[in-house]
């Protein structure tokens, strides 16, 4: 029997103990191999430094010396309900689109927050991340509880202050628990030392966390990725991004609508197959001419209106700032692939305030989020993010640099946002 | 769907992506579990053939079994086969008593001169993130610049299944379909599929190799493991790492990522 498995994100400013949850997580659930806590002893005793637990996720000699995670990291450890993927994602502003890669592959997120330091700049930079990102099940860790004599009214006042800023941004969170990573209060194990809280343990409350299904409930949205002979087959490849594929049915292949019916579903060595659900890798042979790629196969009766001009939140990730002059730029969702440009900057926010900046010279600089009209050459196939993930969000490329990730927030680009899109 | 075929799906999808992008593309196989598993994979991916060359890097040091069981694959799948050999190297005597030295030369040298001589502009491989620290780091596209070093302080954002293609400065692209699978994984998909593998892997004498590379650089590991599931229940409560047998990575605690820097797998 296969056990499940969750990948969430680990968030959070620098220095508020991200490396340390890890490798606490990783000892008390015996997620640890053999003989590793000691090589991580001899390699601190030999540096000279006292024995952490970050320790134990700082895999690469530049991390040890600086002591700060720079890229994403991916480790693992089990509950006695299921297995975890943790994203370990840097907390410092300049790795901003390491933690952004990380993210993008969670399906829940831990938000861990110092009690002795309070909200800073990352934590709520990293919170407007996983909100716009669409991550809605937020843990929410306050840590160092030890540095603040495991204080009731510390914990309350800086959940006060993350709770107020977590609402503007219509974060709610799943659960929130006062922590030590270092000493291991109500990490795994409850801790005595806080009897006036009588929550869950950290562990327990990644638990509570929902397996995300597959889309299957959407409308089928079916990308074409290739296009493969195979003994004289011609067959559209691609991923079932949402909805349900049934054999026999008629798609019509976005832009353009030409419509195909779906002779055949097709597996390596299962052929025939009647039906694929969303997330799954097929085949297709269609009673006519295999569309390109890019093309999205639609139902005939639900096929959505294809556009050119959109709304979009698009968050910078070049450390070379975007410039109007210069903003000839390539547009990417799912295999659509179109040359575009930022026709508007409607709304210019610096990520780690939710402030408005001055958006008048149409300039956006790293770790910024613009609110923007975008401008394709020709016309491509998109949901909103709030109804489709798979078809609304989208990456900006800059010659072969990936520059900016984005959500489709409206998909005419006219229309005026609804409230929730905005930040209050 | 349920985890297995979760992970199938997304290498399949990164598999195909890198097909679609690059012209020459190879896949690099050792005959272990692993890269084999990623062979399969792509047999999968492109419907019952593997449309481009599979790259075999021979330091000449490798256990019979191994040879065997990848004439025996290449036969069944119809692969196209290359092997990379530093002969060069080899004929000046380089051997295992230098590990650096030597992993460098047959290894990372015998990789770069395949990779000018054919040159391919992609290469995929078959490593996971769980099995070393530096792994973890890794990207599914991974950009090698000229002197084929790996920047990854300065990885590209890889978002939603966007893959960054091929820059002007880069020599290659790895392209890594298994990022995110665990060694139990790999064996209950083994499992699953009915897949071979080499039987080094399989328990004789109450030992057994749980990673394969050099018969000089392997040391079997103690283990009653003679099938595919006494492998899986040995993983599920085992806490001995993978690679403990691998030289590679004991030398000191910054070889494997030496040998990285200097372009390893």
């Amino acid at each position: 029997m296969q056990p499940e498995s969750l990948s969430f994100v680990l968030v959070g400013h620098v220095d508020h103990g991200k490396s340390t949850l890890i490798g606490r997580l990783l000892h008390d659930t015996n997620s640890l191999p053999d003989g590793k806590m000691e090589e991580i002893q001899e390699a601190a005793r030999a540096e000279g430094r006292e024995l952490e637990f970050g320790y134990i996720v700082d895999h690469l000699r530049e991390e040890r010396e600086r002591g700060v995670t720079i890229d994403t990291a991916q480790t693992f450890f089990s509950s006695d309900t299921r297995d975890y993927v943790i994203i370990d994602a840097p907390g410092h502003k300049q790795f901003i689109k390491n933690m952004i890669t990380g993210a993008s592959q969670a399906e829940a997120a831990v938000l861990i927050c110092s009690a002795a330091e309070g909200v800073q700049e990352q934590t709520r930079r990293h919170a407007y991340v996983i909100h716009m990102l669409g991550l809605d099940q937020v843990l929410v860790l306050y840590n160092k509880m030890d540095m603040v004599d495991y204080s009731e009214e510390r914990f309350r006042e800086v959940r006060r202050e993350l709770r107020e800023f977590l609402a503007r941004l219509g974060i709610r969170p799943t659960l929130e628990v006062p922590i030590s990573a270092s000493r291991g209060d109500n990490v795994a194990t409850r801790s005595l030392n806080m009897p006036w809280y009588d929550g869950p343990t950290a562990l327990t409350a990644l638990d509570k966390f929902r397996k995300i299904p597959p889309a299957t409930e959407k409308a089928l949205r079916f990308p074409v990725q290739d296009v493969y002979h195979v003994d004289g087959v011609e067959l559209t490849a691609g991923r079932v991004e949402s909805g349900i594929l049934r054999k026999g049915q008629t798609l019509r292949f976005m832009p353009g609508g030409r419509a195909l019916a779906v002779k055949e579903i097709r597996q390596y060595l299962s052929e025939g197959l009647p039906q694929a659900e969303a997330g799954e890798c097929v085949g297709l042979a269609l009673d006519g001419d295999a569309p390109r790629r890019g093309r999205v196969g639609c139902p005939a009766d639900d096929a959505p209106q294809p556009t050119r001009r959109f709304q979009a939140t698009i968050f910078w990730l070049s450390p070379l700032p975007f410039e109007p002059d210069r903003g000839e730029l390539t547009f990417k969702c799912a295999t659509q692939e179109e040359p575009c440009r930022i026709a508007a900057l409607r709304r210019r926010i610096d990520s780690g305030t939710l402030e408005s900046l001055d958006a008048e010279d149409g300039r956006l600089m790293e770790t910024e989020v613009g609110e923007v009209l975008l401008e394709t050459d020709e016309p491509v196939v998109l949901e909103s993010f709030y109804d489709v993930q798979e078809l609304g969000r989208f990456v900006l490329l800059r010659g072969h640099d990936v520059v900016a990730g984005g959500i489709v927030t409206h998909t005419a680009g006219d229309a005026a946002p609804a409230h929730h899109e905005t930040i209050s | 769907m349920d985890h297995l075929t979760e992970l199938e799906n997304k290498s399949i999808y990164i598999i195909r992506e890198s097909y679609n992008q690059f012209d020459k593309i190879a896949a690099l196989w050792s005959v272990g579990k692993d890269s084999t598993t990623l062979i399969w994979l792509c047999m999968k991916a492109f419907f019952g053939q593997v449309p481009f060359p599979v790259v075999y890097i021979d330091t000449s040091f490798h256990f019979q079994e191994m040879y065997d069981f990848r004439d025996y694959c290449v036969d069944r799948w119809d692969l196209d086969l290359i092997v990379a050999r530093n002969d060069q190297a080899l004929a000046a005597g380089m051997g295992p008593e230098n590990k650096l030295e030597c992993c460098t030369a047959l290894k990372t040298q015998a990789l770069k001169d395949c990779i000018a001589q054919y040159g391919f502009e992609a290469l995929l491989l078959g490593i996971r993130r769980d099995e070393h620290g530096i792994r973890a780091k890794e990207r599914y596209f991974s950009p090698r610049d000229q002197k084929f070093q790996w920047d990854y302080e300065n990885q590209p954002p890889e978002l939603w299944d966007q893959y960054s293609a091929r820059a002007d400065e880069e020599t290659h692209i790895r392209v890594h379909p298994l990022l995110h699978w665990r060694e139990v994984d790999i064996w209950r998909y083994i499992q699953r599929e009915g897949l071979e593998v080499v039987p080094l892997y399989f328990a004789a004498d109450g030992m057994r190799y749980r990673s394969l590379g050099c018969q000089s650089c392997c040391a079997p590991v103690a283990s009653e493991a003679a099938t595919v599931d006494e492998i899986i229940a040995e993983i599920e409560t085992s806490s001995i790492a993978e690679r403990a047998g691998r030289a590679q990575d004991k030398e000191d605690a910054y070889t494997m990522q030496k040998l990285r820097a200097l372009g390893y797998m």
